[in-house]
């Protein structure tokens, strides 16, 4: 492991260990760049990952203060956690579920496909499939995506027969256990899945895909890696001449530290990466860095999601096994006549107990709710992720009047759901309750979207400087030594999962900033 | 239903410093039954009075009514509590204004109260941060201890059992299997 000095300037400073940050400082390490990782949280592992919830949550979950606004049921339920992501090396590849697809085409041209939508913000990506597939590719290689590079399909669980029987009776033709960064096999010295039911907690046999145990000790493999968890950046400096310089951050003893960098690179989720930026104020930029369009923490986005859950007469025992056991795609495609535009994709998913309690009907009790509970072994579940509208008004700001432990402004994340969001949500709960009575359902409940874990848009990619933060290559529009590697850089949110599409974007920004950095550009 | 007039065991920690005791006993048909080394269980209370207790475990059954979910768990809400108002006097200014606030709205005593009067009563101040409290803590009380995977079938950690590739991930037998197409057999681990 390296060890770089903090007056040392000539490595690649990375904010944030997980799917962006993470991959992307491999991808650089293994170019002979140095690489500095700066990440919030500790360091665990498979051994240490528990397999009970809420201690689980505790352990990983990001749980620094945060306030909500708008009209978002989120804001009512869970006012000071607007989002379910993870403070801990490896990020949120530690929780996700592991869902790998790739965008469809017309998902890069969103305001070309659907048109001017009122309300909404909606922009083309200034990229498109073609020039992205062959970074899909090695992004799918790296992470050992089923049903790609002749990893066979996982074995779908009892949840996943429910969803399939059900989506056969509704004529739906695109369901199987789908594209998962989840080994079938043994694959990269990561074993194969156990079924073990605990996706989100942390896999402690590896199967899943996470930056954890991949990316990370690959790129300290190299010698080039200078990891330090437990420390929370707080700044961006810049010189004179508009260019990027240091970052402060403070270290667990609370003492402050100023890192100097030839390459900045903010990967801290769509939340914090914003924030940083708006924490980050000079009189060359006093609405903070890299703001001049005035787009820094806007048009946030966080997929429509949105769970059915249905019980049935005879039993199912959804937990057992991947959580995100396999997937209806039908529903994905772009079909206006439904009477929204972009598409959502049906996913299955399961909670233990205790979360079920709290996220099946958040504040919900009485007769209803327990019957439900009742019948927890006789349960099945489905996650609906669907492409929701960028909005300007939908976005994280600083809280000047709530502190952080480090005496920062807090992030408030104000979330309002776009007509096209509802519309799109009704349809899918509609052919999601169908779906489960087809197969025999004798009560079903419309969960309403837990914490995000999807957060996405508040540092949007866009070819013209003055509608967007980042260039094609997540290099900020007004700062060349400045990148943006996580889902903050997503102009639209498509319908799929992001994560994959987040490491393809890091894989294809080492390529370019290794590239600027031998050319002499930043 | 349980029998409530046996006092049980009574912990050496409850004896010193007890305000109020709940027990109850363990039906032997319930399925937890098995997993407590006795039926007869007792809770002592080190902060609420015995009024507060009672009232907050009857308030736990009507928000969260499980027809053969042992009292015990109930019991766990009126732990949690007791121990939280320990170390929080506003918290058991809160909880002890909650009692009256539902014995007013019950027009008597809410846990002798008809199941019909308690619902009522606890509709009627669902508005307030009594409810919400004791309505959260209920949420993570009830549903996250052992006796309660028991009792709703939930298996828990399952890493020492070697996940549920052997143990009947997919042994759904009421609906047909899907072709390997869409979920292929398990491969060799």
């Amino acid at each position: 492991m390296a060890n770089i000095a903090t007056n040392d300037g000539s490595a690649v400073v990375i904010v944030g260990s997980g799917a962006g940050g993470g991959t992307l400082a491999n991808e650089l390490c293994q170019k002979g760049v140095n690489v500095v990782l700066l990440e919030a949280g500790k360091r665990e592992s498979s051994a240490t990952f528990i397999q009970d919830e809420w201690k689980s949550f505790g352990q990983l979950a990001w749980l620094d203060k945060r306030t909500t606004s708008g009209t978002w049921r989120v804001a009512t339920d869970f006012p000071n956690l607007p989002a379910w992501v993870c403070k801990t090396v490896g990020g949120t590849t530690t929780h996700w579920a592991g869902a790998s697809l790739r965008f469809q085409p017309h998902e890069f041209k969103a305001r070309t496909t659907y048109g001017q939508i009122d309300g909404a913000n909606l922009l083309d990506w200034p990229l498109d499939l073609a020039e992205m597939e062959p970074y899909y590719a090695r992004a799918e290689n790296k992470m050992g995506v089923t049903r790609t590079n002749d990893v066979a399909g996982l074995p779908g669980n009892n949840n996943f027969k429910v969803l399939y029987n059900g989506a056969q009776k509704l004529g739906y033709k695109k369901c199987s256990t789908g594209h998962m960064a989840i080994n079938s096999k043994l694959r990269d010295h990561r074993g194969s899945c156990m079924q073990l039911g605990f996706c989100f907690q942390g896999c402690k046999s590896g199967a899943k895909w996470s930056t954890l145990y991949t990316e990370i000790p690959k790129a300290e493999a190299t010698g080039r890696l200078d990891l330090r968890t437990q420390v929370h950046v707080l700044s961006v400096e810049h010189n004179a001449a508009g260019k990027a310089t240091a970052v402060v951050y403070v270290d667990a003893a609370g003492v402050q530290h100023r890192q100097k960098a030839r390459v900045i690179a903010i990967a801290g989720n769509s939340i914090e990466t914003p924030r940083l930026l708006l924490n980050s104020t000079s009189s060359l930029f006093p609405d903070g860095l890299a703001n001049s369009s005035g787009q820094v923490g806007k048009n946030y986005m966080r997929h429509l999601t949105g769970s059915v859950y249905a019980r049935f007469q005879e039993p199912v025992h959804m937990y057992r096994g991947t959580t995100m056991a396999g997937i209806v795609q039908d529903e994905a495609e772009f079909k206006p006549s439904r009477g929204f535009a972009g598409g959502y994709e049906m996913e299955t998913i399961s909670l233990g107990l205790p979360f079920m309690a709290a996220f099946l009907n958040p504040g919900g009790w009485g007769s209803d709710f327990t019957a439900m509970l009742d019948a927890y072994t006789h349960m099945a579940g489905m996650w609906i992720v669907g492409e929701d509208m960028p909005r300007e008004s939908n976005r994280v700001t600083l809280n000047t009047d709530v502190k952080d432990q480090h005496g920062m402004p807090v992030p408030n994340v104000h979330y309002d759901d776009h007509p096209n969001d509802v519309a799109m949500r009704a349809h899918a709960f509609a052919q999601g309750r169908k779906l489960y009575e087809s197969v025999g359902a004798t009560h079903t409940v419309e969960t309403p979207p837990y914490p995000s874990t999807h957060n996405l848009g508040t540092c949007r990619m866009s070819a013209d400087p003055k509608l967007g933060v980042v260039n094609p290559h997540g290099q900020t529009h007004d700062v060349k030594n400045l990148f943006i590697s996580d889902g903050s850089q997503f102009t639209t949110s498509a319908s799929e999962n992001p994560t994959l599409t987040i490491v393809t974007l890091a894989i294809r920004q080492a390529d370019y900033i290794a590239s600027a950095m031998s050319k002499q550009l930043v | 239903m349980e029998g409530e007039s046996d006092p049980g065991v009574v912990t050496r920690g409850g004896m010193l410093r007890r305000t109020a005791l709940l027990v109850g006993t363990i039906a032997a048909s319930s399925s937890l039954a098995a997993l407590a080394p006795t039926r007869a269980w007792a809770l002592g209370l080190t902060t609420l009075s015995q009024s507060d207790g009672d009232t907050l475990l009857a308030f736990a059954q009507t928000l969260y009514p499980h027809a053969t979910l042992p009292t015990a768990v109930y019991a766990l809400v009126v732990k949690d509590l007791d121990a939280a108002a320990a170390k929080d006097p506003e918290l058991a200014t809160l909880l002890r204004g909650g009692t009256g606030q539902l014995n007013a709205a019950a027009s008597g005593t809410f846990a002798s109260a008809t199941p019909d009067a308690r619902l009522a009563a606890a509709k009627s101040i669902e508005s307030t941060p009594y409810f919400a409290k004791v309505r959260s803590t209920c949420v993570t009380s009830l549903y996250d201890n052992e006796m309660a995977y028991a009792h709703f079938g939930y298996e828990g950690a399952s890493w020492p059992k070697g996940g549920y590739i052997r143990r009947g991930f997919n042994d759904l037998a009421w609906l047909p299997n899907p072709p390997t197409s869409a979920s292929p057999t398990v491969g060799l681990l």
